[in-house]
């Protein structure tokens, strides 16, 4: 049975069923109990944002809070993972990947091949993505782009609840590390999810909305951007496609070229930094493998190629806008001569 | 023949010096190949360092887990990684440990619970905390032991394990295999404490200082540690004092040591002379037995070489394959 609730609960639910259903899933990162060894309430916190708040009534010790030690738990995790758990583990924000990155990269990301396909490393790892938060440049980065590059890590990131919950509970499941990416801004964003466990396949992008004229290509909070401006396009009967992409490594090249060969334009719209970005990724990739479909240059709306900005003022300006979506999408439907 | 005054039956004995002599061929044999242009990349050999591997890993069996080194041939053979393979990996081959794909410097074998040589040094720490929180929560009393070198000692990922492992009790190991040198970088350079005993102490966990050219040494403060951690005591740190009597890697010219040094310790300090003479003179182990194991362990490494030698490369499709268990 499906109920409206948040992209938060949503996550929250496929943690609970998952460490129901496999005793061999624990969730370790700091405070994602919270209150541990302090004199006040255990389950404090349940992460810095509440979202495994509740779950260690259930499960006790198999959530485990650890210190301000990325490193240590991050390898830890990976580390578990090789020995027969399939660990959750928690890095709050993506931006602290920078004091744990070689556990991620060098270790979990290189163990299957290096070692000539005798490991395999069942680690999820949750973080949160993106600006809108007024949290400045060290906690509002979407740096899926560096995992995305790196062979041996799957990259998710879901733009809603329903697909978090089935992508989540199909990334514990997985027999590969997987970067599991949390826009903060949307875990307060409610649609239908079902009360009941499933899971959705990584790999599968989702066409979010139909349309003849121009494919919009994204994933996470610009999703919701992506459609705004379809909507405002429509009114001046302009059809967008968008593709929510859902996950990045692996990604569905097939749906993005299928629609880009109908359509025969394409905007992609990533909150990443522009270079080297999943924007880049995609417009090479549509240039290489569907050049004569194109009618129009590939549009890319990106954040600049800068740090996030603290101010508000600033910030909303760093994120690709609707506006700024629409506007792409309008370009690639100018005859040439006038581009 | 006397009584045995070891606190090994002479079966283990037996083991320890195969084991110990099997790492020192092997090591020996790989210079010499190595300089001859057949071994490709990067090879840091583990000759002089035999008795830390061997006295530790002793005491292990396949459910508990070590992670290696960059020197990690050493620890591999002792955990019982088949040498044939492990020499045909040295060669790129695809009969290799890893099929041709890790190398010297990331030879694994996760059955054996060898869970890596590792190029990234202090990688190794915060993993076995994870696979000795996988044995506490399974209840099997298994343990974890993560090697890792005087320089490897500096950096942050020992630190935080050593924290992690203290804080949640962890039957966790903590190995530093003090050869003097980070590289070519002295220790009396790079390590501001005179004794790793008081980096143990700050992590609230007990540590020991042993000579690690003696293999008894090794042993009897292994043991001690890991029966305490198996009995839910926690981690521990076991420093062994030791010579590299090769340089750091396979080509250098180890200018920054003293004149003399190498053929110093090998004359005085070598860990397998030292063994010999003890077991000989206490009559537990006779020259004669040892120089039999020394002769099937030489056809064992000479076996080795001519089987990677003529081992098949890999194939072109390997090089896509493995990345991922499903994409």
């Amino acid at each position: 049975m499906a109920r409206n609730i948040s992209f938060k609960q949503a996550i929250s639910e496929a943690l609970d069923l998952e460490m129901r259903r496999d005793p061999n899933v624990i969730i370790l990162g700091e405070d994602i109990v919270g209150g541990a060894g302090s004199p006040g309430e255990r389950d404090a916190w349940g992460g810095v944002l509440g979202v495994t708040k509740g779950l260690y009534a259930k499960y006790g010790d198999r959530l485990l809070d650890t210190p301000l030690s990325e490193s240590a738990y991050i390898g830890a995790a990976i580390g578990a993972a090789c020995c027969g758990l399939r660990p959750v583990a928690e890095l709050m924000f993506l931006d602290f990947m920078g004091v744990c990155f070689d556990q991620i990269f060098n270790q979990a990301a290189k163990f299957k091949y290096m070692f000539g396909g005798k490991a395999q490393t069942p680690i999820v790892i949750r973080a949160m993505v993106g600006a809108g938060f007024r949290a400045a440049a060290q906690h509002s980065q979407m740096l899926t782009p560096i995992f995305t590059h790196i062979p041996g890590l799957k990259v998710v990131c879901p733009s809603n609840g329903y697909d978090a919950k089935g992508l989540l509970i199909q990334s514990i499941r997985d027999n590969d590390p997987v970067m599991f990416c949390e826009h903060k801004a949307l875990y307060g964003f409610e649609n239908d999810v079902p009360q009941e466990s499933y899971t959705i396949p990584l790999g599968e992008a989702n066409v979010v909305r139909d349309g003849e004229h121009v494919t919009i290509v994204t994933y996470g909070l610009t999703v919701h951007r992506s459609l705004q401006a379809a909507e405002a396009l429509a009114r001046d009967g302009i059809e967008a496609e968008v593709i929510d992409l859902r996950s990045l490594s692996p990604i569905d090249w097939d749906t993005v070229i299928d629609s880009v060969e109908r359509t025969g334009r394409l905007v992609v719209v990533d909150e990443a930094n522009p270079r080297c970005s999943i924007a880049t990724d995609v417009a090479a990739y549509v240039a290489a493998n569907a050049f004569s479909a194109l009618k129009a240059a590939p549009r890319l709306v990106t954040a600049p190629h800068t740090p996030v900005p603290f101010s508000p003022t600033l910030e909303d300006l760093y994120i690709p806008s609707g506006e700024k979506i629409a506007a792409a999408a309008s370009q690639t439907l100018k005859p040439a001569l006038a581009a | 023949m006397s009584t045995n005054a070891f606190p090994l039956a002479k079966d283990d004995l037996i083991k320890s010096y195969r084991t110990m002599r099997t790492i020192r061929e092997f090591e020996e044999r790989v210079h010499v190949e190595f300089a001859k242009g057949d071994i490709p990349g990067f090879v840091h050999l583990y000759a002089g360092e035999e008795a830390c591997a061997t006295g530790i890993i002793m005491h292990l069996s396949d459910i508990d887990r070590i992670a290696s080194t960059h020197r990690g041939h050493g620890h591999c053979i002792a955990k019982g990684v088949d040498v044939g393979a492990m020499m045909a990996e040295i060669y790129g081959k695809a009969t290799g440990s890893c099929r041709g794909k890790g190398g010297s410097m990331h030879i694994a074998d996760l059955a054996k619970g060898m869970m890596g040589a590792n190029g990234i040094l202090g990688a190794g720490a915060p993993l076995i905390c994870g696979a000795a929180l996988a044995a506490k929560r399974r209840g099997d009393r298994g343990v974890g032991i993560t090697f890792f070198g005087d320089g490897a000692s500096n950096q942050g990922t020992v630190l935080e394990s050593m924290n992690l492992a203290a804080i949640w009790n962890l039957p966790a190991i903590f190995v530093v295999e003090n050869n003097g040198y980070a590289e070519s970088t002295s220790i009396d350079y790079a390590v501001a404490v005179d004794s790793y005993v008081d980096r143990a102490a700050g992590f609230g966990m007990p540590g020991v200082t042993v000579d690690g050219t003696d293999f008894f040494a090794v042993y009897e403060a292994a043991g001690e540690m890991i029966r305490r951690a198996r009995a839910g005591g926690g981690p521990a740190l076991l420093e062994c004092r030791m010579i590299r009597f090769f340089g750091h890697f396979e080509g250098d010219a180890q200018t920054y040591k003293a004149k003399g040094e190498n053929e110093h310790n090998r004359a005085t300090r070598d860990c397998l002379k030292l063994f010999a003479a003890r077991v000989s003179e206490a009559g537990v182990l006779s020259q004669a037995e040892m120089e039999s194991i020394d002769r099937e362990v030489l056809g064992l490494i000479e076996e080795a070489v001519v089987t990677a030698k003529s081992a098949p490369l890999p194939a072109a499709k390997d090089l896509l394959t493995d990345v991922y268990v499903s994409y």
